[in-house]
C-alpha cells in the first residue's frame, strides 16, 4: 500500500499547517464570507497527487484538528473532511488529468459537499445557518484553486514528494 | 485489525460510525473533554501563530509613531485621568455611603471583583456561532461562567476553559440568554442573541410596559453568573404589535462585539462555583454547550 521510500511526509504536513494559519488569519472586511477552507484544499490536493499515502484516515484526522482549532463539535470538521477524501479518491483518476481551471468545479463540488455537511451537523445541534453565505466559501475555494493546485504541483515536485 | 485492502467506502463508513460516536460523546456527555484538552494545547502554538502578523503591525504602529503625536495623545490622557480621578472621588463617596446603608439593611454586600484581562486569539471559528478565543486559561484562573466585558459592556461568558485558552459565547450568539433589566425603569427581562453583532432581543416584555428607545439596560445579576448593574445596551427599536402580547424590543449592545481586541474578565467572589439554579431565566446564563 505504501511507495517503497516515502518521502516528504514533512512537506505535506508543511503544507497542512500553513493551511491551519491562513483559514485563523484575520481577513479584512466582507473578505471574510470567502475565506476558502484552505485545510481542505490542500487536503484534496495531496489526496489527489498521492493517492496511496493520503486518505481518507489522514483526512479525518486533520478534521479533527480543525475541529479543535475552531472549538466546533468533536467530529463535525472530521467526518466533512473524512468525505471529502474519500470523494477525491474515487474521482482522482479524472480530475487530475484536467487542466486546474477545469479541476476547480470538481473541487467546487467537494467543497460544498463539506459545507453541507458541517453545517448540517450545526444544524442537528441547534445551531442552523441564518442565509446562503455560508456556501460562500465554496466558491472562494473554487476561484483560489487553480493558483493553490499549481503552487503545491511545484512544491511536490520540487521537494520530489512521493 | 482489518482485511488487507479495505475498500475506500469501507472504510469511509467505519470513520463516519467514529466520528458520529465522539460527535454524539461530545455534545451529549462531555466524555471527552479530557481529549480536547490535549490536542486543545498541541495546537495552541499554531494558533499562537495565526496572530504574530496582526501583532507585528500592532508593534509596528505603536513603535513607528512620531514624538508630537505621543506628547498630544500623553497630554490627553492626563486631561482625561484628571476628569476620572474626579468622578472616582464622587464615586468612592458613594461607594461607602452604598456599604454602610447596605449593612443597616444586613442585605448581602457586592464584593469586589478581581480582574484580569485577555487577548482575542481568534474571532472566526464559524461566522454562525459567536464565540471568540481567548489567550488565558485555566492556568490563569479561568473557569468556565466567568463574565467577560470590555471597556462598555458586558460582551459574554466563558463556555470553554482549556488549559491555555479559553472560548468565550458572546451576547449575540442565538443560543444566548441575558438576564437584564431595564434601567430608568428597572423592568427584568431576557436579552436574547440573535446571530447579529449589532442587536439583542428582547422578546418577553409585555405591550404595556413603559420601554423607549434610548433606554439603557444593565445586567440583572439574576441566574449567578453576571454580576449586577454592569451595561448591556441601549434599546433602539420600540414596535408594540396590537396582536401579539409582546411588544418586539431590539437593543445595540454597548460593548464593540464584532471590533474587541482586549477583554476584562471578572471574577466573582463565589468562583468557579455554580451559580444558583437558574430556573426562572428559562436558557439564561446556561448556554448550550458548543
Amino acid at each position: 500500500m505504501s511507495a517503497p521510500r516515502p518521502t516528504g511526509g514533512g512537506i505535506m504536513a508543511l503544507s497542512l499547517l500553513l493551511a491551519f494559519l491562513l483559514s485563523t488569519i484575520p481577513l479584512p472586511g466582507g473578505l471574510d464570507h470567502f475565506r476558502p477552507d484552505w485545510v481542505a484544499m490542500v487536503l484534496i490536493y495531496w489526496c489527489m497527487a498521492l493517492p496511496h499515502r493520503v486518505g481518507i484516515g489522514v483526512g479525518w484526522l486533520v478534521g479533527l484538528l480543525l475541529d479543535v482549532a475552531r472549538g466546533a463539535l468533536l467530529g463535525q470538521y472530521a467526518l466533512a473532511l473524512a468525505v471529502v477524501a474519500y470523494l477525491t479518491l474515487q474521482t482522482y483518476r479524472r480530475v487530475r488529468v484536467a487542466p486546474p481551471w477545469q479541476q476547480a468545479f470538481s473541487i467546487l463540488l467537494f467543497l460544498l459537499v463539506e459545507q453541507l455537511l458541517v453545517f448540517w451537523i450545526s444544524g442537528v445541534i441547534g445551531y442552523p445557518p441564518r442565509d446562503w453565505w455560508y456556501l460562500a466559501p465554496a466558491l472562494g475555494g473554487m476561484v483560489m484553486w487553480p493558483l493553490l493546485f499549481v503552487i503545491l504541483r511545484d512544491v511536490r515536485r520540487y521537494f520530489q514528494v512521493t | 485489525m482489518f482485511t488487507v485492502n479495505p475498500t475506500a467506502t469501507l472504510r469511509l463508513g467505519l470513520w463516519v460510525a467514529l466520528s458520529i460516536v465522539i460527535m454524539t460523546m461530545d455534545h451529549r456527555y462531555r466524555y471527552l473533554d479530557g481529549a480536547r484538552d490535549v490536542l486543545a494545547t498541541a495546537i495552541y502554538p499554531l494558533q499562537y501563530l495565526a496572530r504574530l502578523p496582526g501583532d507585528a503591525k500592532t508593534w509596528l504602529t505603536e513603535n513607528l509613531i512620531g514624538r508630537g503625536v505621543l506628547l498630544e495623545e500623553n497630554a490627553q490622557l492626563r486631561e482625561k485621568q484628571v476628569f476620572l480621578n474626579a468622578q472616582l472621588q464622587k464615586l468612592t463617596t458613594l461607594e461607602a455611603e452604598n456599604h454602610r446603608l447596605r449593612s443597616l439593611l444586613e442585605s448581602a454586600v457586592n464584593t469586589p471583583e478581581r480582574v484580569l484581562i485577555a487577548e482575542l486569539l481568534a474571532v472566526d471559528f464559524d461566522p454562525y456561532r459567536h464565540h471568540i478565543l481567548l489567550n488565558r486559561g485555566r492556568q490563569h484562573g479561568i473557569y468556565v461562567g466567568e463574565p467577560v466585558l470590555d471597556q462598555h459592556g458586558i460582551v459574554g461568558q466563558i463556555v470553554r476553559a482549556d488549559p491555555f485558552t479559553a472560548t468565550a459565547i458572546l451576547i449575540t450568539d442565538p443560543n444566548h440568554a441575558l438576564p437584564i433589566q431595564i434601567d430608568r425603569t428597572g423592568v427584568r427581562t431576557l436579552a436574547l442573541g440573535t446571530g447579529n453583532f449589532q442587536e439583542l432581543e428582547l422578546p418577553h416584555v409585555p405591550n404595556n410596559e413603559d420601554v423607549k428607545v434610548g433606554d439603557l439596560l444593565v445586567t440583572s445579576g439574576l441566574g449567578g453568573r453576571f454580576p449586577r448593574g454592569y451595561p448591556v445596551g441601549k434599546v433602539v427599536k420600540v414596535e408594540f404589535d396590537p396582536g401579539s402580547p409582546f411588544a418586539h424590543i431590539v437593543a445595540r449592545p454597548l460593548a464593540a462585539l464584532d471590533r474587541i481586541r482586549e477583554v476584562m474578565l471578572l471574577e466573582n467572589e463565589s468562583g468557579a462555583s455554580e451559580p444558583p439554579a437558574p430556573a426562572m431565566d428559562g436558557r439564561s446564563a446556561s448556554p448550550r454547550p458548543p
